[in-house]
């Protein structure tokens, strides 16, 4: 589904990513684990098309297509979804009307007509219910005035609107409670087929008690470095990043 | 009257057009008069605004006046059906309507009507005759009126308008809607006069539709005067969607006496040159008002909008907002004046102006003011001029929304806080779906006017 | 900084104006009045080269068409130009090789006024150039910093040792015609200071000029020139002190900045003119033209005032960013008390690409007085991704003071970014309170919480000027809580 070959990128001139390799298939869940500043999110920009963002090297195809060719929006109508690590508020955009226009622009990618506006209410209703997310928060504008926990609940009902084929979770734990962390873990998981994949940034495997990946990454300083199953995960979490600084050195 | 009915158009020129109004002005009040001349004594003196004064740095006045425009006196005769010409934008929205054709009121002679609880609303011209006692009292009676030769313009000369008188303890249940229609064939100049008196206690709400049926060049220099009786309420909106060859200067003096709340919303739409001049004076303690405007301005459309708030009274407070969208060659103007005077403590003021410029070749001039003497004050003001976020532009393209709609998802979310201001519901939604439209390039000029088509 | 700190509480238990004495010196001054043969006269003593006295006279004839500007939000009685002396300078010995030679009478002024002109007893890292009355009277370090090739001098003996220099800048970022008060400074200015700092060249020690006004009627007319060249550096200072008397003095000076591609000029300024007795008699006039630009690549200049003197203020130290990439900022505090008036702020002029501007500026009024910031902003068709960001605060502290903010913006470019924001507000009496509460007087309390709103600026200045500005802020709001 997804294949990234020695990926060369930078920012401000400064190289972040120094030749990444990854191969996602659908139906799995991997886990980007790694020090702060290692590049997870830089990985994640430039899968969904940050123009801050300048690939210098490399290739990634996305269902046999050159991925960095396509446009953010392009991507997005492809299946592909990224979950903020810092949503950004949009004041005045109210959550129905970007909603309703981003899913009505899915489903006329799809060749599908646009919902009505009864039948979008509906659907609106229920992957709330799924995602758990309080119905008030939808009233609003974009992401105004919520708090951390309520963004990032927000970016996991976006993803149940759009039902993406590959999800990109950046840094979603950041900032959660246990309780909204377990909700929103619960929200992904429900959305889980065998036909989408998903992709956890983290820094710490507390969130992957609750989402078990199939393959676990550990990027540093622009390379995945270690992989493994889910229990480097844990060993991660024993002996902390020093041990993979040690290992390298 | 008989003598009046000459049909007669003159260029313009002040002395010769004063004499002759002079001529013509029937049994006017002795009141009326004095304040005519007076005026007019002034006009000669000081003649229009030039670029020395401050208050108009950023427009030529004069400019305006190098085109030779037809004047008229008297209401010309236009055989026509309104509910033809004009279909309301807002259709949804129920009012007491009235019409202003070039200036003038419209429907056979000029009347006033009554409402329950003793409201009169309906011509200018009329109530000047009937009611002398009111315009003695209210009349040319708002502070910083004689300052500004273009007033002073239009108290000499100005002969019709709408005007609206509200006693004590009354409450309309429908706003009131004036909507000033302007369709000549010829090239007009026109100088609306208008008043509009709250008791005490009272409440109305007033929505103004400025619209300009035919692409003749146009020249509207109108006053309005307001005045708020203690603990009354006045909602008003004003929507102005002229075309590309309108000039319209607005004078809109608001005087609030105590405990009286006043929310304006002026929704700048279409026009060749709009210029707003929005004074308010709280002249009681405990008095608030909310002044809003939008500006959704392209080609080469210039919009200058000019506020003062003058605290005059403790306890009172005032918000500014205003926010506008500067398209290809666009020219905007946002100045605002706070003053807070001595007595005026625990005066609360906020004032916002917000600006996106879209092209290389628009241009925003911003400047935001406070004057401040007394100290027990909550003020700021804040001012911007940018883009479109693209940070945000990024979040919605992201989830699959094409960047041409992010743009107008963007600019829409960007007007809607003032929007959301607008407290009549039908008119609020109204003004939405327009404001939508125009974004998106769709409000085309004389959309609704059938005497072009037909 | 304890005893820094314990030192301006001493310092703030006794309040007035204490630069206010007179010295008793002999001066030699010129008649009052002004026509072309005053101007000639100042030229010919200054032995002036023809170039100057041209530029003199075609200001003074520029001059003589302009009117006195009237937009500014000041109340200026009517100014008798032709009852000020043009000329006034301290009689000594026209060539001074040593301390020794200077008149011992104004080594002890500069002394009372903290200024040692002995190099051994002046603060270590600050070159000093006094002006008294309009004249450079000693600059300190001249040689050590001649060896590095930085001048700084006196404005006159650069006209007569480097009149390439002079004639190639002067003149060139406050044009004579732009200002009243500009065009007068370029008729009649005396003296001043001048500075330029070699390619390269990172300034060691801060530069700084002291004006004294000492002479009764005359008016003081300097003009700084500051030449930054290439990668070079310079952090320049002013302080300015008058005796009191019971009538006003004009002051008009002119500053230009040239800042050269990746230079960076800093300029400070603590102004302490008189303001004036309690009942708003006497004082300094103060109309200042201060103007930098940023001709190179990367360059940056920094202005950073603390306006505590004078009776009237008008001055907006600007910033022309010209080159791609340039950098201005302006900090400021300006406080006025009794009948003390101030309009001042800014002017950045946006023209080259990626240009930034900061403006902080904070206003405190008290008293009867009345204190504006203006400021323009104005972003050029050629300044894509310009940036200003202002701040500007005002405090009043009491009910009979004014606090007014006149912001201009003006912009002709989509890229650029401009903010501007702007609060008045009081001392809330919580604040106070609290401190009571822990011992600490309502007049201290104040003069703590005044000092922490205007910190932000504080910290843009050389240590010892910022020491020196708090307690001049402590002096000035004196009384002013009743």
């Amino acid at each position: 589904m997804l294949s990234i070959k020695n990926l060369f990128a930078t920012i401000d001139g400064k190289e972040i990513l120094k030749g990444i390799d990854l191969k996602v298939q659908p139906g799995e869940v991997h886990a980007i684990m790694g020090p702060n500043g290692s590049g997870k999110s830089t990985l994640a920009s430039v899968l969904v098309g940050r123009d801050l963002v300048k690939v210098t090297k490399g290739e990634v195809t996305y269902k046999g297509v050159d991925l960095l060719k396509l446009s953010p929006e392009e991507r997005s109508l492809a299946g592909i979804f990224l979950g903020f690590q810092y949503p950004i508020e949009i004041p005045g955009v109210s959550m129905v009307n970007f909603m309703k226009t981003a899913v009505n622009e899915h489903r006329k990618t799809k060749g599908l007509d646009p919902l009505s506006a009864g039948d979008f209410l509906k659907m609106m209703r229920e992957r709330k219910n799924l995602v758990e997310i309080d119905s008030a928060l939808t009233n609003r504008s974009v992401n105004e005035g919520f708090s951390g926990g309520e963004k990032k609940k927000n970016e996991i009902f976006q993803m149940a609107m759009l039902e993406p084929e590959l999800s990109i979770l950046d840094e979603t734990d950041s900032g959660l409670d246990i309780d909204a962390l377990k909700i929103v873990a619960n929200g992904v998981n429900r959305l889980k087929t065998s036909k989408n994949a998903t992709i956890v940034i983290t820094h710490y495997q507390r969130l992957l008690d609750y989402i078990i990946p199939d393959k676990v990454h550990v990027l540093y300083n622009g390379k995945i470095v270690k992989s493994g199953g889910k229990e480097l995960a844990l060993e991660l979490e024993e002996k902390g990043y020093e041990w993979i600084k040690k290992e390298i050195n | 009257m008989k003598e009046l009915s000459i049909h007669r158009e003159e260029k313009f020129d002040f002395a010769h057009l004063f004499n002759y109004s002079e001529k013509i002005n029937g049994n006017i009040s002795p009141y009326l008069k004095d304040v005519r001349l007076a005026a007019a004594d002034s006009f000669s003196k000081t003649g229009f605004p030039g670029k020395e004064d401050e208050k108009y740095e950023y427009l030529s006045v004069e400019s305006l006046f190098e085109f030779n425009y037809n004047y008229r006196f008297i209401p010309e005769i236009i055989h026509f059906n309104i509910k033809h010409v004009f279909n309301c934008d807002i259709p949804t929205l129920k009012t007491h309507m009235i019409f202003l054709l070039n200036g003038f009121y419209y429907g056979g002679a000029q009347q006033l009507s009554e409402l329950p609880g003793g409201i009169i609303y309906g011509s200018m011209m009329k109530a000047m005759e009937d009611k002398p006692d009111i315009f003695r009292q209210y009349f040319s009676r708002s502070t910083e009126m004689g300052n500004d030769g273009l007033v002073n313009l239009n108290t000499a000369l100005a002969r019709d308008g709408f005007f609206i008188y509200v006693p004590d303890n009354t409450v309309l249940d429908k706003p009131i809607q004036v909507v000033n229609l302007i369709l000549t064939n010829k090239e007009l100049m026109i100088q609306p006069r208008n008043l509009v008196i709250l008791g005490e206690n009272a409440h109305i709400k007033l929505v103004i539709c400025d619209h300009a049926l035919s692409k003749k060049k146009s020249f509207t220099n109108s006053v309005t005067e307001t005045f708020v009786g203690q603990n009354s309420r006045y909602d008003f909106t004003l929507i102005q969607n002229e075309h590309n060859d309108s000039s319209h200067i607005n004078y809109h003096f608001i005087n609030q006496e105590k405990g009286s709340r006043v929310d304006t919303n002026s929704i700048s739409l279409h026009g060749g040159i709009i210029r707003n001049n929005h004074y308010v004076k709280l002249n009681g303690k405990g008095s608030e008002n909310y002044s809003n405007g939008l500006y959704l301005t392209d080609k080469d459309q210039t919009i200058d909008n000019f506020i003062f708030v003058d605290h005059a009274f403790s306890n009172c407070r005032s918000e500014q907002l205003y926010k506008g969208v500067l398209d290809d060659r666009a020219n905007g103007t946002f100045s605002g004046r706070i003053l807070v005077r001595r007595d005026a403590q625990l005066t609360e003021a906020f004032q916002r102006n917000n600006n996106i410029l879209l092209t290389e070749e628009a241009r925003m001039n911003t400047k935001p003011q406070l004057e401040i003497y007394a100290d027990d004050v909550k003020c700021s003001h804040g001012a911007t001029v940018g883009q479109i976020d693209e940070e945000a532009m990024f979040y919605l393209q992201s989830r699959g929304i094409s960047e041409k709609n992010a743009r107008l998802m963007m600019m829409y979310g960007f007007a809607h806080e003032v929007i959301n201001r607008i407290h009549i519901d039908a008119l609020k939604d109204g003004i939405a779906e327009l404001v939508y439209k125009r974004l998106r390039g769709e409000l085309a000029k004389c959309d609704n006017c059938a005497i072009i088509s037909s | 900084m304890e005893k820094d700190q314990e030192k301006i509480l001493n310092e703030v238990t006794q309040g007035d104006y204490k630069y206010g004495f007179y010295t008793d010196i002999e001066t030699e001054a010129i008649p009052k009045g002004l026509n072309e043969d005053v101007i000639r006269t100042i030229s010919k003593k200054k032995n002036e080269p023809d170039f100057l006295l041209d530029f003199r006279l075609k200001a003074y004839n520029h001059w003589k068409k302009m009117r006195m500007p009237e937009w500014a939000h000041l109340k200026i009685p009517k100014i008798d130009y032709q009852d000020i002396i043009y000329y006034a300078a301290p009689k000594q010995n026209p060539k001074l090789k040593s301390l020794d030679e200077v008149d011992p009478e104004l080594k002890k002024t500069f002394d009372k006024l903290g200024i040692p002109l002995d190099e051994q007893k002046i603060l270590t890292g600050v070159a000093v150039d006094a002006v008294m009355d309009s004249v450079s009277v000693k600059t300190t370090f001249k040689e050590a910093l001649a060896e590095l090739g930085i001048i700084f001098c006196s404005f006159s003996e650069a006209v007569q040792k480097h009149p390439d220099l002079i004639k190639k800048y002067m003149g060139t970022v406050v044009p004579y015609s732009d200002n009243y008060f500009a065009a007068l400074n370029s008729a009649v200015f005396s003296d001043g200071s001048f500075c330029y700092i070699p390619k390269g060249i990172r300034c060691p020690m801060e530069l700084s000029t002291y004006f004294r006004i000492n002479a009764a009627n005359t008016g003081q007319f300097e003009r700084t020139l500051i030449v930054a060249e290439e990668g070079s550096y310079v952090s320049y200072l002013e302080g300015c002190t008058a005796p009191q008397r019971d009538e006003n003095q004009l002051h008009a000076a002119i500053v230009e900045i040239i800042a050269e591609a990746n230079a960076e000029v800093k300029y400070s300024t603590v102004q302490n003119w008189y303001p004036g007795d309690k009942d708003g008699k006497g004082g300094i006039f103060n109309f200042v033209t201060k103007r930098g630009i940023c001709k190179g690549d990367y360059s940056k200049i920094s202005w950073t005032q603390v306006e505590t003197g004078s009776a009237i203020t008008w001055k907006y130290p600007g910033c022309i960013l010209k080159g791609n990439n340039s950098v201005g900022e302006f900090y400021s505090v300006a406080v006025t008390n009794n009948f003390q008036q101030a309009d001042t702020g800014t002017k950045m002029i946006h023209i080259g690409r990626n240009t930034k501007s900061t403006v902080v500026s904070k206003g405190i009024s008290a008293g009867r007085s009345n204190n504006s910031y203006r400021g323009l902003v104005k972003i050029m068709k050629n300044a894509k991704n310009a940036r200003n960001f202002s701040q500007c605060d005002s405090l009043l502290l009491g009910d009979k003071c004014g606090a007014h903010t006149f912001p201009y913006i003006e912009v002709v470019n989509p890229d650029a970014i401009i903010e501007h924001e702007a609060t008045t507000s009081k001392i809330g009496e919580d604040q106070i309170f609290y401190c009571n509460q822990r011992g600490i007087s309502t007049e201290d309390a104040i003069g703590l919480i005044v000092n922490g709103y205007a910190k932000e600026v504080f910290n843009k200045l050389p240590m010892e000027f910022a020491v020196e500005a708090q307690k001049l802020l402590q002096i000035t709001l004196e009384g002013s809580v009743g």
